[in-house]
């Protein structure tokens, strides 16, 4: 049957274009490939090439015809054996293409026309269906604390979840700069490579991007690579591979290949280090879907996040901070106790105000709802845990019952966490709420070096103290 | 550029000796070559066809003219190995065994689609075939193809990763540091530079120093350029090159010189180069063409025979085609599947 030649598109908004030039005339031999005609638009001149081989019929529009819409037939091709006396010269002309026939009664809407109808759905409603804002697993937390504890430093709780789960899986290999025979730049890696051995605990070259890509092939090859970045100040270099290629190949690939890496290290303000290396990385990577974000604050929340991040089959951001690692804290020694990622804490129950905070901003809200008890206000504090999936459950109940809410967080204020919350509680419990929300964030600079202007940049638990003050209208 | 012949040249010449020619290729091999490289052909016109009648979207990139670069070096991997490219990848995806039908229809976006639709022409993976995209940003392949080789040395498993690259590519800084941490760690990675001699509309002279395949020098990696236009000098290359890899040297650079006939994308009119440029290529260097009249001139296989397996090319593309059209959309509620594995 002879076939049809249509108008091409050359671009996904064009909708016409000029048949500037037969190079082919009718009776021509074409094969695949050839060149047969050129076609304008008001960016460019292009070519159109045959698809089959055959001879060139009939030609349809002749060359000079301004404005011929995509998928109008141009020309027809013959197969073996065909002649021009086969083309129904009326039935290809009578058929006008989709494009024709809407260019008729107006624009050509190309792009969407054949999205599925009723397709409009409730972004929200879909995320709550999915389980977003229940209740996250249960988890009996102070079963493991009651079954044996014993005190670590939060370095030595981190540590310890690595190693564990490299002695229950071969496929989990640690990677970074001075994570072997340095022991850990912060000494987190302390005595893994003596342990493991140089195949699974590497050092790398000072190349972030290059070898957090390396990770990424790695785990899609079957390993299960937990890479560390000395500060998360650095993973800037390497934010193409986490975003581009570990956060969104299960999705590109429609669910038949994933991810399963952790990038961990310490986040956040150190101390006098500046700007450069002082900087919370929360917001930016919990805006992603595809990533899992995690943050502790003491070292059983290190010891059962890390090895929740390492078991999870999805990309996890482990966001440390390094003026936490030596401090200690009790740790239930059970090896199974592995906390829940996207369920939060409540570290300190109350019914004044809620203060939501991650990180090392959980101590100074804790510090804050002491000093707080003492002038008459029970403040709530919620340790986060998890910044995506956010346990929205656990932060809304609270509100529901407090009724105020300040939220805590060490990055700048612009599209933080706190504005996160904020939305939450916008758009869930509004009529809940006795005084607007207050937030508690990094002044909106870069941090300064000077100690002064640092205590002055870096949210401190004085701050706490009156923001909780203002949403009680205490002051 | 185009009508020079490419030289063949090496960094190093301390390679194991391993017999780098074919001088008589069996007809049974020609053929198989000749079909692997004719089904990519087809398809990529047929997927340009359906891009003009406004069935695939977005970006288009059409390996027609670079056929014999993949088509030469799968024919010698094993089964083992792992692959891994650029946003050209549709050649490479055939030529790993991957199903056309499920090809095309991730370009239309149907449920059919390798990625049911959700990642597109740049964005296909099978590891089944062990094909691990399909990767959009420029020199990310080539990290990721070192991560595959990385695994593939600490499974012990006996693969090698072909990791592939433009010429666009070679200039990452990533591409850098890769070829520092294979060699420092002898990965098993064999590095395939596509040069196809235009990063989109920048030609390899306007935008690289010195000659691609001696980067790997400085850190000892040995590199050669060889000719893409002709399927069994890259089939050749790359046996040797595959072989000196998988027996623990650590990694290869190929530079494989060839030559793309369509724009860098679909909607690009190619105004940086001539057409005299073009046609040259065509006319004269076509690994197709040339193979074709190989066969029947010097190898004695009958017109006939190649007809029939051109027929049955072109019933798979139309068949193909024809899938990809009908495969279904995915229905609304499948846009936030996939997002996290669920545990």
């Amino acid at each position: 049957m002879p076939t049809n030649i249509l108008m091409p598109a050359l671009s996904p908004t064009m909708t016409e274009g000029n048949l500037a030039k037969w190079i082919k005339q009718e009776g021509d031999e074409v094969s695949a490939g050839d060149v047969i005609a050129e076609i304008e638009t008001d960016k460019a001149t292009m070519e159109v090439e045959a698809v089959d081989e055959g001879v060139l019929g009939k030609i349809l529009i002749t060359e000079g015809t301004e404005s011929v819409a995509v998928n109008t037939p141009i020309a027809v091709l013959l197969e073996d054996g065909e002649s021009a006396g086969d083309i129904d010269v009326s039935a290809v002309q009578a058929s006008p293409s989709p494009a024709a026939a809407a260019e008729e009664s107006g624009p050509v809407q190309t792009s969407v026309a054949d999205q599925p109808a009723g397709a409009h759905v409730d972004n929200r409603d879909i995320l709550y269906a999915q389980g977003a804002v229940f209740e996250p697993p249960v988890f009996d937390e102070q079963a493991f604390f009651e079954a044996g504890t014993q005190e670590m430093q939060v370095r030595e709780a981190l540590c310890a979840a690595m190693s564990e789960e490299m002695r229950a899986d071969e496929t989990v290999y640690v990677m970074g700069e001075e994570v072997a025979e340095y022991n850990g730049a912060y000494k987190v890696t302390q005595g893994m490579l003596d342990e493991f051995g140089e195949k699974r605990v590497i050092d790398t070259p000072i190349t972030e991007h290059g070898f957090a890509g390396l990770a990424v092939g790695s785990a899609m090859n079957g390993l299960k690579p937990v890479v560390e970045f000395m500060t998360f100040n650095f993973s800037m270099q390497a934010m193409d591979h986490i975003i581009n290629s570990a956060a969104k190949t299960l999705y590109m690939a429609g669910g038949q290949l994933g991810c399963p890496i952790v990038f961990r290290g310490p986040n956040g303000a150190a101390a006098r280090v500046a700007a450069q290396h002082s900087q919370c990385f929360a917001s930016w990577y919990a805006h992603v879907p595809g990533l899992k974000v995690v943050s502790p604050w003491s070292a059983s929340d290190a010891k059962g996040l890390m090895k929740a991040a390492i078991r999870d089959p999805n990309p996890v951001i482990v966001l440390e901070n390094e003026l936490l690692y030596g401090q200690t804290f009790d740790v239930p020694t059970d090896e199974d106790y592995v906390i829940p990622i996207g369920r939060a804490k409540i570290e300190r129950t109350g019914n004044d105000v809620t203060i939501v905070a991650f990180s090392i901003m959980v101590g100074k809200a804790l510090e804050a709802a002491e000093k707080l008890a003492e002038q008459g206000i029970d403040a709530e504090v919620i340790n986060l845990r998890t910044i995506r999936p956010l346990d929205r459950h656990t932060i809304l109940e609270s509100v529901k019952k407090t009724n105020r809410i300040v939220t805590c967080e060490e990055g700048w204020p612009f599209a933080g966490i706190g504005s996160e919350i904020a939305a939450l509680i916008g758009e869930h419990a509004f009529d809940y709420l006795d005084a607007p929300l207050a937030r508690v964030c990094a002044a909106d600079v870069p941090l300064p070096y000077a100690a002064n202007l640092e205590a002055l940049a870096l949210p401190q638990t004085d701050e706490i103290i009156h923001a909780a003050r203002k949403v009680c209208y205490a002051d | 550029m185009a009508s020079k012949k490419s030289q063949k040249t090496k960094t190093k010449p301390n390679l194991k000796t391993v017999s780098n020619s074919n001088p008589s290729p069996s007809p049974e091999e020609m053929k198989k070559l000749y079909y692997d490289m004719l089904l990519i052909r087809r398809f990529e016109e047929k997927a340009g066809q359906l891009y003009g009648m406004g069935l695939i979207g977005g970006f288009c990139h059409l390996y027609i003219g670079q056929e014999a670069v993949v088509t030469g070096i799968q024919s010698v991997q094993e089964d083992q190995d792992t692959v891994v490219t650029t946003y050209r990848d549709h050649g490479h995806m055939l030529a790993q065994g991957m199903d056309p039908r499920g090809v095309m229809a991730e370009l239309t976006g149907r449920e059919g689609g390798y990625s049911r639709g959700k990642g597109g022409s740049m964005h296909m993976f099978s590891q089944e075939k062990g094909f691990f995209g399909g990767h959009g940003i420029v020199g990310a392949s080539t990290a990721i193809g070192t991560g595959l080789g990385f695994a593939h040395k600490y499974k012990e498993d006996g693969g090698v990763a072909v990791a592939y690259m433009g010429d666009g590519s070679a200039n990452q800084g990533q591409v850098a540091e890769c070829y520092n941490m294979a060699a420092l760690w002898k990965l098993p990675v064999l590095y395939v530079i596509e040069n196809n001699q235009y990063g989109m509309g920048t030609s390899v002279q306007r935008s690289s120093a010195g000659q691609l395949y001696a980067r790997g020098a400085g850190f000892g990696i040995p590199g050669e350029q060889v000719d893409g236009m002709d399927v069994f000098t890259v089939q050749a290359a790359a046996r040797q090159a595959l072989d000196y890899v998988r027996s623990g040297n650590g990694p290869y650079i190929l530079e494989v010189m060839t030559y793309r006939y369509r724009g860098h994308s679909m909607s690009d009119p190619a105004k940086y180069r001539t057409k005299e440029e073009v046609t040259d290529v065509k006319e004269n260097r076509d690994p197709i063409a040339n193979l074709r009249v190989m066969m029947l001139e010097e190898a004695d296989i009958a017109e006939d025979e190649l007809k029939v397996l051109e027929k049955e090319i072109k019933e798979i593309i139309k068949d193909t085609a024809e899938f990809a059209q009908e495969s279904p959309e995915l229905p609304p509620e499948d846009l936030w599947t996939d997002v996290l594995v669920e545990v």
